[in-house]
């Protein structure tokens, strides 16, 4: 046998038993991460082309109440037949009963009803929609009292097979058609925008000014950085509330402050006047973000050489200089990664603005429109169609993302 | 731009910002400590901030020296009614605020003008050394003032009474002589509405989720890291990816499933989602810390004869503590405070979280300082928290959050 000077080429079997633990390893992550994000991205697609409200989620289903009515001879035993839906169809609706055995049948069944026994079977190919029947079985009974006790407390049993609109084939672009033609999408779309790339600038830039205040070492550095912090740590249901008693119009103290300060006559409904809401939101936007902008900013400026500071110093240059030359270059990388993510986040951000002004006074957003779609006017066809339009959006800032990432060294 | 450059002019411009900024605050200040009216005066705060700026230029004196001339100044402004903080209500308080404010002004003005040398030409590192040194004195007033302002107002509403808050919306002073009573709104919270269960609700769904998310993303996270497979550049870039997808897209679908198989409004179904929404993050943050760990070691162990499940065991994890912290806490933190998820997939109060519950406090009919009350209850826990481990917190958010 002869040693080869080469490697051995292919696969070898250490590697494939590598390989097969990785899968291992991440089978589990991969499994739950398909089932709560890849299939509801799939049945989003699905549902955008359906036109489905939020009351179709049940599929139709025949409805029976079973109660012995009349007396002497009107005695019978009605049944209450009904579709639950107004307009879709139920097959094969078959209904079965016992009936109990001190009751006794005098006269005709009604048209699809057999009995065999005391077991009573009816069948009928199709309810229509918004069907709603009584069938009457003419009976007669020694002790009526009893007997209305036994019929009622035999439980008749019910079957159909309906159609449901969720998992037929039946598609249309209704959806789409609706969200796009309105005139509010382009309202929706410039709202946005102006949410997300104000909110990410305001947020990038308040960023740069806190880290630039904290990037010294001084007593109480520390706390401050904490507390700097606050707001992006809150929940924001907290924070948002603390907002909209702070500028409540009512009694808010900021409007309190601002009338007694004469800067305005009246009180200013700050999150219900356009186009004031909208500034607001995005103003929360910045404070509640400026923090993480504020964290990664710092932990860059941190790790800049500061040889770099010395020799500017010795050639005289002034901090301006120092920032706009030196500190900025350096910075630049983080900055425009930061206003990738945060864009994108931004962009994404349903609470905050859910939260205060729910949509209302000119802010409702793309997110916010998806909410508004499926459960406020219980649309949720057209709110997936919305969501799909999210997700669309999303896709291509992400293959913007990465061609940029792959440029700039990661996170 | 040789006037930019002029010592005069640059101690007259930031004595005249200064002092707007400095009367801004402390009428600011002094109207929330005491409700009462305080507003500054912008144009007199200009010039008499222009002059104290020249003052301080032209003759230079010590600090003390000029901490005492400007309170005295103030005060005499005051006096003959003239000063930069305007209070409709009495002399005393207005010869208080503006003393204090004079006092300030005086004390901060020689530090702003530090290397500026006197009136004349002035180096532009000078220059821009005062200007800077004002826009840091700005920025810790602005900043402090607007992150603890909402907290503030957050906690003052919560111990207040509904008639206290109507009678003067401006008075942010606490009543302590009130003992115990104060937290009436926190007795009631627990006692009437259940914010205990939701408090332990919140803590058992926060802590699980901080389990299941390790259990998956910890071997996950090595695989990526430190294990080759075809695949696996796809992999480590589509994590990222899939922590993009807004929560509010796959909300719909999720809710139309739970609808149907039942598992809305129970705490398993929370706890099935709340992990995936934290696995992405933590399994990106996790790998990155693992490649920074030396291979060596885990070679070494190898070689004794370790399989690859007990290298992980009892080498990896051990040596990447610092690390579990900072992630635990990080997806802690996002399963307290996430709100979407629980308003739209719990109807029933008795497994509310605390932000369902709070939620659920948001109507007409119950007072405002229960609903802070209940914002109190649910971010305390949190900042203990992050102000007890900051040092991981910190380097938890750095590390891979870029979520929002």
């Amino acid at each position: 046998m002869t040693h080869s000077p080469l490697p051995p080429r292919g696969v070898t079997p250490l590697a494939r038993r590598e390989a097969r633990l990785a899968w291992g390893l991440l089978a589990p992550t991969l499994i739950s991460v398909a089932l709560v994000v890849v299939i509801p991205l799939l049945a989003i697609f699905w549902i955008s082309f359906k036109p489905i409200g939020l009351a179709d989620l049940r599929p139709p289903a025949p409805i029976l109440r079973e109660s012995l009515r009349g007396s002497g001879d009107s005695l019978r035993i009605e049944y209450r037949l009904r579709n639950s839906s107004q307009d879709k169809v139920i097959e094969n609706v078959v209904i079965t009963d016992t009936l109990p055995t001190d009751l006794t049948v005098t006269g005709d069944l009604p048209a699809g009803c057999a009995l065999t026994g005391r077991d009573l079977r009816c069948a009928f190919d199709q309810l229509e929609g918004g069907y709603n029947e009584r069938l009457r079985i003419p009976v007669a009974a020694a002790d009526e009292d009893a007997a209305e006790e036994a019929a009622e407390g035999s439980e008749p049993q019910v079957s159909g097979e309906a159609d449901s609109i969720l998992t037929n084939f039946e598609f249309s672009t209704e959806n789409f058609a609706r969200i796009f033609d309105s005139d509010e999408f382009i309202a929706v779309m410039g709202v946005t925008l102006f949410y997300t790339v104000f909110g990410t600038i305001g947020a990038l830039g308040v960023g740069l000014f806190a880290a630039l205040l904290l990037n010294k070492s001084f007593k109480g550095q520390g706390i401050l950085r904490g507390l700097y912090l606050f707001p992006y740590v809150a929940p924001v249901i907290a924070v948002a509330f603390s907002w909209l008693i702070l500028f409540d119009p009512f009694s808010g103290s900021a409007n309190a402050l601002l009338i007694r300060m004469g800067v305005t006559e009246g009180a200013i409904n700050f999150f219900g006047e356009r186009p004031l809401a909208l500034i607001m939101v995005t103003v929360f936007e910045i404070w509640r973000y400026f923090p993480l902008s504020f964290l990664f900013i710092l932990a860059r400026m941190q790790s800049i050489d500061t040889d770099m500071y010395e020799a500017a110093d010795m050639d005289g240059a002034s901090p301006f200089q120092k920032f706009w030359y030196l500190s900025l270059p350096q910075l630049l990388g983080i900055l425009s990664v930061l206003f990738l993510l945060r864009f994108i986040w931004t962009f994404n951000k349903f609470d905050d603005i859910f939260l205060l002004t729910g949509g209302n006074a000119g802010t409702r957003t793309l997110t916010v429109n998806v909410y508004e779609q499926a459960f406020a006017i219980s649309n949720i066809g057209a709110g997936a169609a919305v969501a799909v339009v999210i997700f669309l959006c999303l896709l291509s800032f992400s293959v913007f993302f990465f061609r940029f990432m792959s440029r700039e060294e990661g996170l | 731009m040789r006037i930019f450059l002029n010592g005069a002019f640059t101690a007259a411009l930031l004595g005249a910002l200064w002092m707007m900024v400095l009367a801004t605050t402390f009428a600011v200040a002094a109207a929330f400590a005491t409700g009462e009216a305080f507003r500054p005066d912008l144009l007199l705060s200009l010039l008499w901030g222009l002059i104290g700026g020249l003052a301080v230029v032209y003759t230079g004196p010590g600090k003390s020296l000029s901490m005492v001339i400007g309170a005295a100044a103030l005060v005499a402004l005051s006096v003959i009614g003239l000063p930069p903080v305007v209070a409709e209500l009495s002399l005393t308080a207005r010869i208080l605020v503006n003393g204090a404010l004079g006092l300030i002004f005086g004390l901060s003005q020689p530090v702003l003008l530090a290397e500026v040398t006197g009136p004349g030409s002035q180096t532009r590192h000078a220059i821009e050394d005062a200007v800077i040194r004002f826009l840091t004195g700005f920025g810790y007033i602005f900043f402090t003032a607007i992150v603890a302002i909402p907290f503030y107002v957050m906690v003052m509403t919560s111990l207040k009474s509904q008639s206290e808050l109507l009678k003067n919306p401006l008075d942010f002073s606490i009543d302590l002589s009130k003992g115990w009573d104060l937290f009436r709104s926190y007795v009631e919270l627990f006692r009437d509405f259940n914010f205990g269960d939701y408090l332990l609700n919140s803590m058992l769904i926060s802590v699980l989720t901080v389990f299941i998310t390790l259990l998956f993303s910890v071997p996950g996270a090595y695989a990526v890291a430190r294990l080759r497979f075809k695949g696996r550049a796809v992999l480590s870039r589509s994590i990222l990816l899939i922590y993009m997808v807004p929560i509010i897209v796959l909300a719909l679908p999720i809710y139309i499933a739970f609808s149907v198989t039942g598992l809305r409004n129970t705490v398993v179904g929370i706890l099935l989602i709340y992990p995936v929404t934290t696995i992405p993050v933590a399994l990106y943050m996790l790998q990155g810390y693992f490649r920074g760990l030396p291979h060596e070691i885990e070679e070494a162990g190898l070689m004794d004869g370790l399989s690859r499940l007990a290298v992980i065991w009892k080498i990896t994890l051990p040596l990447s503590l610092p690390a579990l912290a900072s992630v635990s806490l990080y997806v802690f933190m996002i399963a307290w405070n996430e709100f979407l998820l629980a308003f739209m997939l719990l109807d029933d109060p008795s497994k509310f979280t605390l932000t369902r519950g709070i939620a659920s406090l948001n109507s007409s009919e119950i007072p405002r300082q229960h609903l802070m009350a209940g914002s109190v209850i649910a971010t305390v826990p949190i900042m203990v928290l992050f102000l007890g481990l900051e040092r991981f917190m910190t380097k938890g958010l750095t590390a891979g959050s870029v979520k929002g």
